[in-house]
């Protein structure tokens, strides 16, 4: 039998609540506003007792409906007398009004306009300090591991390269091969209308080479790499591992940071070459196939358009995305909060941060190559 | 009559702030050397906020806080390392490095901070680990062991420098009664073989009662510490109803009998 809700005065200014059939949250329960529409139409109501003669089974519903009603009433000045209600129902109602003292800090209110832009403005500017910082402490840890005095294990050291190299040797050449593809169609079209068809091979040689392939391997690294370096970070920040370092006097930027760093600098100009070839050979495959170029001529045409100073900025760009994610990585890891949440909101900053910062750059190094005319 | 024993660590007129928060106001006590100190009081009272500022991962909002008479936060922090150094600390979760083996756990401090060869820190590695009682454990990683082992072999990484300072958060939380037992045998055991300073972080009153040589207790509405001694005098000489609750878990909200209350 569903819930429901009916009213008499027994008295003068007395309001029964009479409460009948089954006050259970999963068939839903009637709103303490039945009540307070009531006590509307009759202002000089002082008291309300309870009718539960007629209830049958109740959970927490029933609690819920009472707790607000009675919280409602004490702002009306409205007394609630528990009389007549079920000894169960009366001690959660018991527990939940009682008052505790408020342990936690108040949150204030909402804060004007101006405020929360001083505030943003302080954040960012708090964020580049702490950036500079942990860039300062990298640089640091760096100098102590030329000079031979950095702790320095070779088996994590190698794990981590392999993590960071090989184990992403497939998803490099998956991405870096569909670019090829996608680079060597979007030219044919264009080249098509010339009959210089034969040019795709200079247009995915100099993409793929001076830029996409550090690009598209640095994308893959900083979801993959990346992120991994931010969670495994941020777990041990939330286990107090890092804390244990701390306290033991070993900085972690030295143990755990630059270990990353050193592993994904020296691995992305490698990825960085590896995702060129496989870019080439993707445009190669469905040039000589779909396409229908001669390979000899393709291979030449891209032999000669090529130069090596293309490859030299393709590294270039390979080294700075290294270094952009592993700092990006460790740094988030560094900077989360201790809650599972906090490890989810440093994986995904770490790879918002990443890519951001991977295109800023590639548009500051395009920038200086056109200038010093690379 | 002998000579006063010293104070190992001295705080003074220490607030705690978290982020705007004030938690805790004009904390002031010392430690003696040799001493097991408990800092007790509910959850959220700043227990674990004062550790931090103790073990040099927190810096004070104001005050002092001096071991052996060297006032830590005004050190840099070569200073401060140093001080560091003498400390050992148990993490409420054990804080083992999770990549590390815990033989490689307790090895990584003999190897950063003496000048012991391979072949001896392997021989410290062992010995420590039969403190605990986990011999043989050492090929283990954190991951395989029970969280009571973790806590023992955490320890055992505590202990690795035989610190003179030892810090303990809240070592019993998520143990059994048996393994809470078992790492209170060991506090006591470790005062008595190393002769360490012991500060322990608990709301646990069996341990209280248990290893407490001297004890402080926090109080989350006044912000400030409310009661300082040894826990079983406190329990039995306090005038204070808050401190006769807190220490008989609410059970009796009265002085004992032919005593009477301030409050």
């Amino acid at each position: 039998m569903p819930a429901k809700i009916s009213f008499d005065y027994p008295q003068a200014g007395t309001l029964r609540v009479k409460l009948s059939g089954d006050w259970q949250i999963s068939s839903g329960i009637p709103s303490e506003n039945e009540v307070i529409s009531e006590l509307a139409k009759n202002k000089d109501t002082a008291q309300i007792i309870f009718d539960t003669s007629e209830t049958g089974s109740w959970d927490s519903g029933l609690v819920s409906f009472l707790f607000h009603l009675i919280k409602d009433c004490e702002n009306r000045n409205i007394q609630v007398s528990h009389q007549g209600l079920a000894q169960g129902v009366e001690k959660l109602l018991a527990l939940a009004l009682k008052v505790h003292t408020r342990l936690i800090p108040p949150k204030g209110a909402a804060e004007p306009f101006l405020d929360r832009v001083a505030d943003k403005v302080l954040q960012l500017y708090s964020g580049v300090l702490g950036l500079l910082n942990f860039l300062g402490e990298v640089a640091i840890a760096f100098g102590r591991l030329l000079r031979g005095k950095a702790y320095f294990r070779r088996d994590e050291f190698i794990g981590i390269v392999q993590k960071c190299g090989a184990n992403a040797l497939w998803l490099v050449s998956l991405i870096s091969i569909l670019v090829g593809i996608i680079l060597a169609f979007i030219g044919a079209i264009q080249l098509k209308l010339f009959g210089a068809q034969i040019f795709v091979a200079d247009i995915v040689g100099i993409a793929m080479v001076r830029v996409m392939g550090a690009v598209m391997a640095a994308i893959i690294m900083a979801g993959r790499t990346g992120a991994s370096f931010a969670a495994e970070l941020g777990l041990m920040q939330v286990n107090e591992e890092i804390d244990a370092f701390k306290t033991m006097g070993i900085s972690p930027v030295e143990f755990l940071v630059m270990p990353r760093v050193l592993a994904l600098v020296i691995m992305m100009p490698l990825l960085t070459l590896y995702a060129d070839f496989m870019g080439i050979a993707g445009g190669f495959l469905i040039s000589t196939s779909v396409l229908e170029l001669n390979p000899i001529e393709y291979w030449q045409h891209t032999q000669s358009a090529v130069r090596l100073s293309n490859l030299w900025v393709g590294l270039i760009h390979g080294f700075v995305f290294g270094i952009i994610i592993a700092v990006c990585g460790c740094m988030r890891g560094l900077q989360c909060e201790r809650s599972a949440e906090g490890i989810g909101a440093a994986t995904t900053s770490a790879v918002v941060s990443a890519i951001t910062s991977i295109v800023i750059a590639t548009a500051i190094i395009t920038f200086i190559c056109q200038v010093i005319g690379v | 009559m002998g000579e006063a024993i010293k104070p190992v660590i001295e705080v003074r007129n220490l607030d705690l702030d978290y982020e705007d928060y004030a938690v805790m106001r004009g904390l002031d006590f010392s430690i003696k050397k040799g001493e097991i100190f408990i800092v007790m009081g509910g959850s959220g009272c700043g227990k674990s906020t004062l550790l931090k500022v103790l073990i040099g991962l927190k810096e004070p909002a104001r005050g002092e806080v001096l071991y052996d008479g060297v006032n830590f936060w005004q050190q840099d922090e070569e200073g401060r390392q140093k001080i560091m150094r003498r400390f050992g600390v148990l993490y409420q979760g054990g804080a083992l490095w999770s990549s590390f083996t815990l033989g490689e756990n307790i090895a990584l401090p003999l190897q950063l901070y003496t000048g012991l060869s391979a072949s001896q820190i392997q021989e410290v590695v062992e010995l420590k680990l039969a403190l605990v009682g986990l011999s043989g454990y050492a090929g283990f990683y954190p991951s395989e062991i029970s969280g009571g082992m973790c806590k023992r072999a955490a320890l055992a990484r505590a202990i690795a420098l035989d610190p003179d300072i030892i810090f303990f958060d809240e070592p019993s939380a998520g143990l059994d009664p048996l393994s809470a037992r078992m790492l209170d045998d060991l506090i006591l055991q470790l005062k008595d073989t190393l002769g360490a300073t012991i500060v322990v972080v608990t709301h646990e009153l069996a341990s209280i009662f248990a290893v407490g040589d001297s004890a402080a207790l926090l109080d989350t509405e006044s912000k400030s510490m409310i009661a300082i001694g040894n826990p079983k005098e406190l329990l039995a000489n306090s005038n204070d109803p808050r401190v006769i609750r807190f220490l008989t878990r609410g059970e009796r909200q009265a002085a004992p009998a032919g005593k009477e209350f301030t409050r």
